[in-house]
């Protein structure tokens, strides 16, 4: 698969860009990858497998999963708790090993050409890990110099982007400590957004915070999509998030990709082909193998067994 | 290789960061080994003796050296582990012997800094001593050459938090007492049960303080000790990239199957 098309880490920043819609060049890129024939992120029939005792067959995490993202999307991954979400964000940054199959970021092989592909993404996982003691600044300064950039350059935009999302001058030399849960995961996105990923992995970014803070980092991550020029990749238990936020979805259901297609697609799927509502929730719980009739008839054959 | 180098730099300024938020620890910290260096020392005072007063001294003050070297290094896995970062800086477009040099490196500085502090302290609290005799060269030399060793040891514990997610620091916590008990720190090795002084052999600081206390007691040259300079020479150029490999290899393990995960 050819490379000349492989992006470096991304120049624009977004905290100081706003726009409504996608730049020119941005579109131009878009164009130019589809035409060219590589994804942004291609998941090639991967296999993820963990023994979890001795004398105890492996069990799948992930299963012959394939995903292909286009430059500039945003794709979520959808799926109840246990069903390989985040195993699947950790098979794609590369801190899990693959059983089968492939990765490819912008057509870099990602066991094989590991270092230029560390260089291209960047994850917010559910839980805001940072040196707590240490300062927003501090944490951000580390993660700059991680990723090349020097002192200047590093404390300047992360300044910028932490003003960006609402964290100012006051703020960024106290410890993380002292700062609420959508505070610190406000922080972490900053962390990810320093490094201009081009590949942006979102494991549940809003999960545990508040509404206000909720609706700050979807509006962020929407932000993202019209002006950074990032490819995103979101898993999230908030539907109503996905189908604000994604351009496709995949449901994922014990390590597999159960149903995939745009939000509105997955809708008219569940409607056509099972009968149900056309909602988002519906097709969520007809994918994911249980629906709430399904749990309340368990319920109630639970209670007649008693 | 510029990058890396700066990179390198992440970590050192990193826990420099880290020490200074934590300061009050540090100072605890400091407070604790001076008193310790300080009370070791005293026992050769009580016995009247100057030679063992200087021997237990150069005890003190290079096994703390050597264990805040050992320390800070051993640990480098366990504290990304206990915060949760560690996924993060394995992500990150760093080669990992680039991680250990800039956290050897602050751990070298740091300790240096610790243990000059600790001397200052035992040196004007024990005006009597006389070190006309001295060779601080051959001080010097066994220092760096141990450093070296530690740092290879070090890497090499390091792999256990990353290996074990609880269990993994306490034994590297063991690991450094059993450093302690057979290395002669306060008395000669030729005191120990034999299994115990075959061990010893294994372990640096036997040869760092055996040169120290010559060179620093009885004026020998560092020409005059190749009997340990070879072993500090070898465990010197096989431990670190021992550590180096070693270490890449659990980073594989623990990526296969799934350790290096945040838990609790």
């Amino acid at each position: 698969m050819t490379t000349t098309t492989t992006p470096q880490p991304n120049t624009r920043r977004p905290a100081v860009v706003s726009s409504a819609r996608p730049s020119t060049s941005t579109v131009d890129r878009r164009i130019d990858d589809a035409r060219t024939g590589v994804p942004a992120l291609l998941v090639d029939h991967v296999t993820k497998r963990f023994t979890l005792g001795r004398g105890r067959p492996p069990v799948s995490a992930v299963d012959d999963v394939s995903l292909r993202l286009e430059r500039g999307e945003i794709h979520g991954i959808l799926g109840a708790n246990g069903s390989g979400k985040s195993t699947l964000i950790r098979l794609i940054c590369g801190l899990l090993t693959l059983d089968e199959g492939r990765v490819e970021i912008f057509g870099l092989d990602l066991e094989r050409d590991e270092m230029a592909v560390k260089r291209l993404i960047n994850r917010v996982s559910v839980d805001a890990a940072f040196f707590k003691k240490l300062s927003p600044l501090e944490n951000l300064s580390f993660a700059a110099r991680l990723y090349g950039l020097d002192a200047g350059t590093g404390k300047r935009d992360a300044m910028a982007i932490l003003a960006r999302l609402g964290i100012g001058e006051k703020r960024v030399g106290r410890p993380i400590e002292q700062m609420s849960r959508g505070m610190q995961q406000k922080v972490a996105i900053a962390r990810a957004l320093l490094t201009s990923p081009s590949l942006l992995l979102l494991d549940e970014p809003t999960t545990g915070l508040d509404p206000r803070s909720k609706l700050e980092v979807q509006g962020f991550i929407e932000e993202l999509r019209t002006t950074h020029d990032a490819t995103i990749v979101l898993t999230t238990h908030d539907l109503a998030e996905a189908e604000r936020l994604c351009d496709r979805i995949s449901i994922l259901n014990d390590g597999r990709v159960v149903a995939a297609s745009t939000p509105d697609g997955l809708k008219r799927l569940v409607a056509e082909r099972h009968d149900q509502p056309a909602t988002l929730e519906a097709a969520f719980m007809t994918w994911t193998g249980r629906s709430l009739d399904d749990d309340l008839e368990a319920e109630e054959d639970s209670d007649d067994e008693d | 290789m510029t990058h890396e180098l700066k990179a390198s730099f992440a970590f050192v300024e990193r826990n420099f960061f880290l020490t200074r938020r934590y300061w009050g620890w540090e100072l605890a910290f400091l407070v604790y080994s001076v008193a310790g260096a300080l009370s070791i020392s005293l026992i050769g005072v009580e016995q009247g003796s100057p030679t063992l007063l200087l021997s237990l001294m150069i005890g003190a003050i290079f096994w703390n050296y050597l264990s805040v070297v050992f320390s800070w290094i051993a640990e480098t896995i366990a504290v990304e582990r206990w915060e949760g970062t560690l996924e993060y800086t394995f992500m990150a477009p760093v080669r990992r012997w680039t991680q250990l040099l800039g956290s050897c490196s602050y751990a070298i500085v740091y300790g240096l800094i610790h243990t000059a502090a600790i001397l200052v302290v035992l040196v004007l609290f024990f005006p009597q001593l006389h070190l006309s005799q001295a060779n601080p060269a051959t001080a010097a030399t066994f220092m760096a050459l141990g450093s070296f060793s530690f740092v290879g040891i070090g890497m090499m514990a390091a792999i256990l938090p990353l290996l074990y997610v609880e269990r993994g620091a306490q034994m590297c916590f063991v690991l450094q007492s059993c450093l302690l008990l057979v290395s002669g720190v306060y008395y000669s090795v030729d005191i120990l049960p034999p299994w115990m002084q075959a061990l010893s052999h294994l372990s640096p600081a036997t040869y760092v303080l055996d040169g120290v206390r010559q060179g620093l007691i009885e004026g020998t040259p560092v020409t005059a000790l190749w009997g340990d300079i070879w072993p500090l020479l070898i465990m010197a150029v096989t431990f670190i990239p021992l550590g180096i490999w070693a270490f890449g290899r659990a980073e594989r393990y623990a990526k296969r199957t799934g350790k290096l995960k945040r838990v609790g």
